[in-house]
């Protein structure tokens, strides 16, 4: 029999990072040396990452896997005929069929970890491009009518309708228009925006150029964080792919429509994740923020009508336009509509990526997904939405995900972020944290957050170091108060967030509870 | 002497390939830093010059992000994530075996030039905390003694 049997080992960053190339090299031997031909498929990753380096294997039933598969557990699989899909400690089963997989609504992320992320046969060959043939044969205003069907709302974390977004720049007069992709990840917890640009780059491709059809842009920039280079690699390969096909470029597809797309890198600058900072690094300046109005929808990039979109947000249009915006407004609750990939990380058995239909709660995540804390002990609080989200405490681990739900506990959703904590952490030094971290990444442009958050250490350290408490920490409410209300950006307007949950749902921490 | 000899004709070359671009400024800091690890400030001028604006502005713009460095770096750079998922999983541990295995506090370079340590604020690695890259490479659930085979590893290749 001479069938070449395809093995999987992902070429997602974290699954290398726990040692998927010397799994996949020691593959490589171990097959030459028992003279097995195989196809070695470099895919992303599924996102189980409790489970990486996770190798799969084609069988006529499917994708089976094994997990979590290091260099020395090769040769024990070939004795185990693993390419046969034999028992081995290590097989977790059909993948498909594994339940953190199998109950999850895939969308955005339906060929995350399915296909090799920078061939563009995989691509067609699992619906690629069918929306943009849609959106193709569609007038703008059309294709914005069904992102605005669609109730699809900025998954970066701010939630403004993105259809809105989009109807705005149509109808905006201006020569050169620009659409912006802001994928400055740099929330603690989250890793999404990563998952889709180095595991199924073609879909934030296509739908920036859906977003540009739509607008009338004709040039398009991602704004890459630094600190994911195999995205930056993935993500240029893909647009190489991409121009060569004729899906970019002057006269995409013979429509006659022109798109262009460039990577750009930005520098360790957390702000930049705020889109006029973004657009002013993007200019080349300090990543300063700009005052709102104008909108960068009006005013944006080299001061033209700009889209500017989170990746997340972006690459769900193309399913959109493919099925169509009821499709999609078909999932999720409230006027949360669509899902959310969930990133399920910090102290946890099982860490992942969840995409889901809004109206999931907390507790699902946390223990059915999750499996509780990684460490055994009792999970005491979570931090949602990166270093800017609230702690969320045990009681409330009922919340749907949902924006307006967890608006009403004074918390966010952000970009989806889900970072856990055990009983042994300490609520006062996190607080003490976030506000340490405001005064690194501050740009400096307005008072409360240049000055506010350098304050805030100060007068934390006092409260733990049980200097006039009482009169500290109100001191602390004071002066996030002013944070809140008087910073230019989300930075220095929602480092409160973290700060005060953590003094408000764990008084004890912060010796409160003795502060007379 | 102002600074170490620093290759002038590197620098030209990726300011002439780069200046045309519309907002040209990032690409060249980064171009620079690629091709010789940092930013020597005698490039500032070049840079000013090539972009008509002037040199306070590019200093102001290298001085901005943490990413860019006017110094030489050592021959690897491990970055230790400080964020909020790493510190979940004992990150703080991490941090501060890190700091005692070099002999060096972030910011700083080991006296043989072979490593230095900088903070980073997510790799994005967080369902894998807590995490570490070492040029650019990440590494997932660093324990400290993971942390002493990482850099052997290393060691050995240089």
């Amino acid at each position: 029999m001479s069938v070449v049997i395809s093995v999987y080992v992902p070429r997602d960053s974290s699954a290398l990072s726990l040692g998927a190339e010397k799994t996949a090299k020691a593959i490589i031997a171990e097959a030459a040396r028992r003279g097995i031909d195989i196809n070695l498929v470099r895919n992303g990753s599924r996102g189980l990452f409790w489970l990486e380096p996770l190798v799969e294997v084609a069988t006529a039933a499917g994708r089976i896997s094994y997990g979590p598969v290091q260099a020395s557990d090769v040769a024990g699989l070939f004795d185990a005929g693993f390419l046969e899909g034999g028992e081995h400690a290590l097989k977790q089963g059909l993948t498909e069929e594994i339940p953190y997989l199998k109950n999850q609504e895939r969308l955005t992320n339906a060929r995350v970890g399915v296909t090799d992320p920078v061939s563009l046969d995989d691509y067609l060959a699992y619906e690629g491009y069918r929306g943009l043939q849609n959106a193709l044969k569609l007038a703008p205003a059309e294709i914005v009518k069904a992102v605005t069907d669609s109730g699809l709302r900025g998954r970066g974390g701010a939630a403004f309708p993105t259809g809105i977004k989009w109807n705005t720049v149509l109808n905006a007069a201006g020569g050169q228009k620009y659409i912006v992709c802001n994928a400055d990840e740099g929330d603690s917890g989250t890793f999404s925006d990563r998952m889709i640009m180095e595991d199924d780059p073609f879909v934030l491709i296509e739908g920036m150029t859906i977003a540009g059809l739509a607008v009338g842009a004709t040039k398009g920039y991602i704004y890459l964080r630094v600190e994911y280079p195999h995205a930056h690699k993935n993500l240029n390969a893909a647009i190489a792919a991409a121009e060569q096909a004729g899906y970019l470029g002057q006269d995409i597809l013979g429509s006659g429509q022109a798109f262009e797309l460039e990577v750009r890198l930005g520098a360790g600058a957390y702000v930049c994740g705020e889109e006029t900072s973004l657009l002013e690094s993007l200019e080349g300046k300090r990543g300063l923020v700009r005052f709102k109005p104008p909108l960068p929808a009006i005013k944006g990039l080299f001061g033209q009508p700009t889209v500017i979109n989170n990746v997340i947000s972006l690459a769900s249009v193309p399913i959109i336009l493919d099925k169509g915006g009821e499709f999609y407004r078909d999932f999720g609750m409230g006027r949360s509509r669509g899902t959310l990939p969930i990133q399920l990380a910090g102290n946890i058995k099982r860490p992942g990526l969840i995409e889901k239909a809004f109206g999931v709660t907390l507790r699902e995540i946390l223990y059915d997904y999750g499996g509780g804390s990684a460490t055994g002990r009792p999970i005491k609080a979570v931090q949602v939405g990166g270093p800017l989200g609230a702690f969320v405490p045990e009681s409330q681990f009922d919340t749907p995900l949902d924006y307006e739900a967890f608006a009403a506990h004074w918390a966010v959703l952000g970009h989806g972020g889900i970072v856990a904590f055990d009983d042994t952490v300490d609520m006062a030094q996190m607080a003490r944290y976030a506000m340490e971290f405001c005064a690194i990444e501050s740009c400096g442009k307005c008072t409360p957050c240049r000055i506010g958050s350098t304050r805030g250490v100060e007068v934390i350290d006092n409260i733990i170091n049980n200097q006039d408490r009482a009169k500290n920490i109100a001191l602390l409410r004071d002066l996030s108060d002013t944070l809140l209300n008087a910073s230019l950006c989300a930075l220095g307007g929602m480092t409160p967030y973290p700060v005060l949950s953590a003094l408000n749902h764990f008084p004890g921490d912060f010796g409160a509870d003795q502060a007379v | 002497m102002s600074q170490l000899d620093w290759d002038k004709n590197a620098v030209v070359e990726v300011i002439d390939g780069l200046k045309e671009k519309p907002g040209a400024m990032l690409p060249i800091l980064h171009g620079i830093q690629d091709a010789l690890g940092y930013i020597p400030p005698d490039s500032v001028p070049l840079i000013a010059e090539a972009l008509n604006v002037s040199r306070a502005e590019v200093h102001g713009v290298i001085t901005f992000y943490h990413y860019f460095r006017e110094t030489p770096p050592g021959r690897h750079t491990v970055h230790v994530c400080r964020a909020e998922s790493c510190q979940s999983m004992n990150g703080k541990g991490l941090e501060a075996h890190a700091k005692a295995a070099l002999g060096i506090d972030y910011h700083e370079t080991t006296a043989d030039g072979v490593f230095s340590l900088e903070p980073v604020y997510c790799l994005g690695n967080c369902a894998c905390s807590p995490a570490i890259s070492v040029d650019g490479e990440t590494y997932g659930r660093v324990s400290p003694e993971r942390f002493d085979e990482i850099l052997n590893e290393v060691r050995a290749q240089a």
